[in-house]
């Protein structure tokens, strides 16, 4: 049995996630996580907050809620069940800057902790400022065309 | 009417999010890479503004929502400062979510302890 | 002149006899069926150590310690020991054994490394290089999540081909005494790559090595299929035992009804929301000792290959895309005839 068999077979055999139901629940999470946001950015900008303003309020205090619950283990559990609803909005970021820090603390303050904050915040940093930079340079050629 | 969208928008870039997971076996971090990437790209083509005026927190709290919030920091900056604009506005929109997540995050993990699923 | 039986089996001449055996978990592992069997069971993961790291040393220490109590032995009655763990550069068996001051060989084979534990102290037994040996593996469950996978506080998704380490150690000591159960044969393994790169699905990459293991002892061997009461491997966990008995059928080998597996049998996967079952090195190990062991000596079982399985690979080679590499090493546990 050659290699390409042998994967055909397993995929055959191999246990799938529930598509549907992992995509609805992370719909209703995912949504009702942003509905929440939604509500307390609203009520800032009644509030006289400038839209830019209000909306980094609201990423910041769901950072900090996300990380608290990850400190408890609590992220975690809600996390596996809600799937990408949990992961993808900027509480997963959070989670994900979190983790890795709480759990290479024994290796350490500084290459332990400190470094290791960054291990999945580090890439989207990385690649985020990358690509604004080049949104910049589109933005700027932009500019010196009009 | 616009916390319909708010819910609708959100959950859909969750859902989308959770058919790459299952589908293709990316890993989170290559997910969440890939969205703010798809962020910033949303916002040159003039399409994530639109979608954040309509859907609010539904739009800026995924992590498409970052990389608005980054290449809109950009078109600003270089409207106002030009070339140097291209370097300073990415990380001056958004080096708030950015410092609350790290000294926040370092905050935690000084105080808690890894503890068995 | 050569003890060697066809291409990988060695017969001994002089069986290895197994005297005690010790299994110690934790709590998940309590859960599970063979929960009552073990000889301790940890409820605090960090067994009130600071780190995961010293956790995994002070279960694999424990196992060491009660398996000398159990059989009154001291330390310097062992002439060797055989440790193994997952953790980077063996650190746990070695840790462990800092206290132990007994003579120590770490080896590594993945969730195989028990049964590569058993055949070199069988090995030193029948070539007189040693009286006693003891062989002895463990994993745990949050030190290999650490290393292999994501933080414990990370929010994310097990997919269901995914298998939880097991957090245990078991040990074993073997003598040139008399004991109730015998080691009478060895099959050594072959690297089997069939090309899968899934990390999370460890049972597809480990099962052809365990067909091709299981159909050369027989081969070598020349023994009939119905030998053995039971065929155990390691930890290949419900997909990896389905796809064994596949691969073993496609070879005209049918064995369907003796074969079992110590991941599928250490949780009740289902209501313990295992995925696909167990793995890790203190899984195969723990099994044996405290459920295989004592159903030989019961008679339960009167011939059992026991026949761990590893999945070959680290976190390294994982993100350079290379495939995972399965092994498997079979051991013949038999309950000694009275003569």
């Amino acid at each position: 049995m050659n290699d390409e068999q042998y994967s055909k077979i397993v995929n055959n055999y191999a246990p799938s996630s529930p598509l549907f139901t992992d995509m609805l629940k992370a719909f209703f999470a995912g949504g009702i996580l942003c509905l929440l946001g939604e509500f307390f950015r609203s009520f800032l900008i009644s509030a006289d907050f400038s839209v830019t303003t209000a909306s980094t309020w609201v990423s910041i205090m769901v950072i900090i809620i996300a990380q608290i619950l990850s400190g408890f283990g609590i992220y975690e559990k809600a996390a596996k069940y809600a799937g990408a609803g949990f992961s993808v909005p900027i509480s997963g970021f959070a989670n994900s800057v979190v983790s890795p820090a709480i759990e290479y603390h024994t290796e350490g303050l500084i290459l332990g902790l400190g470094a290791k904050l960054f291990t999945i915040a580090g890439p989207v940093i990385v690649y985020g400022i990358t690509s604004s930079v080049a949104a910049g340079i589109i933005y700027y050629i932009g500019g010196l065309l009009k | 009417m616009n916390y319909l969208w708010a819910f609708i928008v959100g959950g859909l870039l969750c859902a989308i999010g959770q058919l790459l997971i299952d589908k293709t076996k990316l890993t989170p971090a290559r997910i969440l890479v890939f969205y703010v990437i798809s962020g910033v790209f949303l916002t040159v083509i003039g399409v994530y503004a639109p979608l954040v005026k309509l859907a609010g927190a539904g739009a800026t709290l995924p992590l498409t929502g970052f990389g608005y919030a980054l290449a809109n920091g950009v078109k600003k900056a270089v409207e106002a400062d030009g070339f140097l604009g291209i370097f300073t506005g990415g990380l001056t929109a958004t080096a708030g979510g950015i410092t609350v997540a790290v000294v926040f995050g370092f905050i935690i993990a000084l105080i808690f302890r890894p503890r068995e699923k | 002149m050569t003890k060697k039986t066809g291409k990988q089996t060695i017969i001994f001449n002089n069986p290895p006899h197994i005297l005690s055996y010790v299994a110690v978990g934790g709590k998940e592992e309590a859960k599970g069926p063979l929960g009552k069997h073990f000889d301790t069971i940890f409820p605090d993961p960090y067994l009130g150590e600071a780190s995961w790291e010293k956790a995994e040393c002070k279960l694999q220490y424990s196992a060491v310690k009660t398996l000398l109590e159990k059989s009154n032995y001291l330390p310097q009655d062992i002439d060797i020991m055989f440790g193994g763990d997952l953790i980077n550069q063996c650190t746990s068996s070695y840790f462990a054994a800092r206290d132990l001051q007994i003579p120590l060989y770490g080896i590594y084979g993945a969730c195989s490394t028990m049964a590569e534990a058993l055949h070199l102290g069988c090995m030193a037994i029948e070539g007189d290089f040693a009286e006693n040996i003891i062989a002895v593996t463990s994993s745990h469950f949050c030190s290999s999540e650490k290393q292999f996978r994501f933080p414990l506080e990370y929010g994310g998704q097990r997919p269901p081909t995914s298998q939880w380490t097991v957090t245990a150690s078991g040990a074993v000591l073997v003598t040139k005494e008399t004991g109730d159960i015998i080691i009478d044969k060895i099959t050594t393994g072959k690297i089997v790559d069939k090309g899968i790169t899934d990390a999370n699905n460890m049972g597809a990459a480990m099962a052809p090595a365990a067909a091709d293991t299981i159909k050369t002892h027989f081969e070598d061997t020349k023994l009939d299929y119905d030998y053995y009461d039971l065929i155990v491997t390691g930890d290949l966990g419900k997909l990896g035992k389905t796809l064994l008995d596949r691969l073993l059928k496609e070879e005209g080998i049918d064995l369907s009804e003796r074969l079992d597996d110590c991941g599928c049998m250490i949780y009740n996967i289902d209501k313990q929301d295992k995925h696909c079952g167990g793995s890790g090195c203190g899984c195969s190990a723990s099994v044996l000792a405290s459920y295989i062991l004592p159903m030989v000596k019961e008679e339960k079982f009167k011939k059992v290959l026991f026949v761990p399985t590893g999945a070959l690979m680290s976190p390294l080679t994982c993100k350079q895309g290379e495939s995972i590499a399965g092994v498997a090493h079979a051991v013949s546990i038999t309950k000694r005839e009275e003569n």
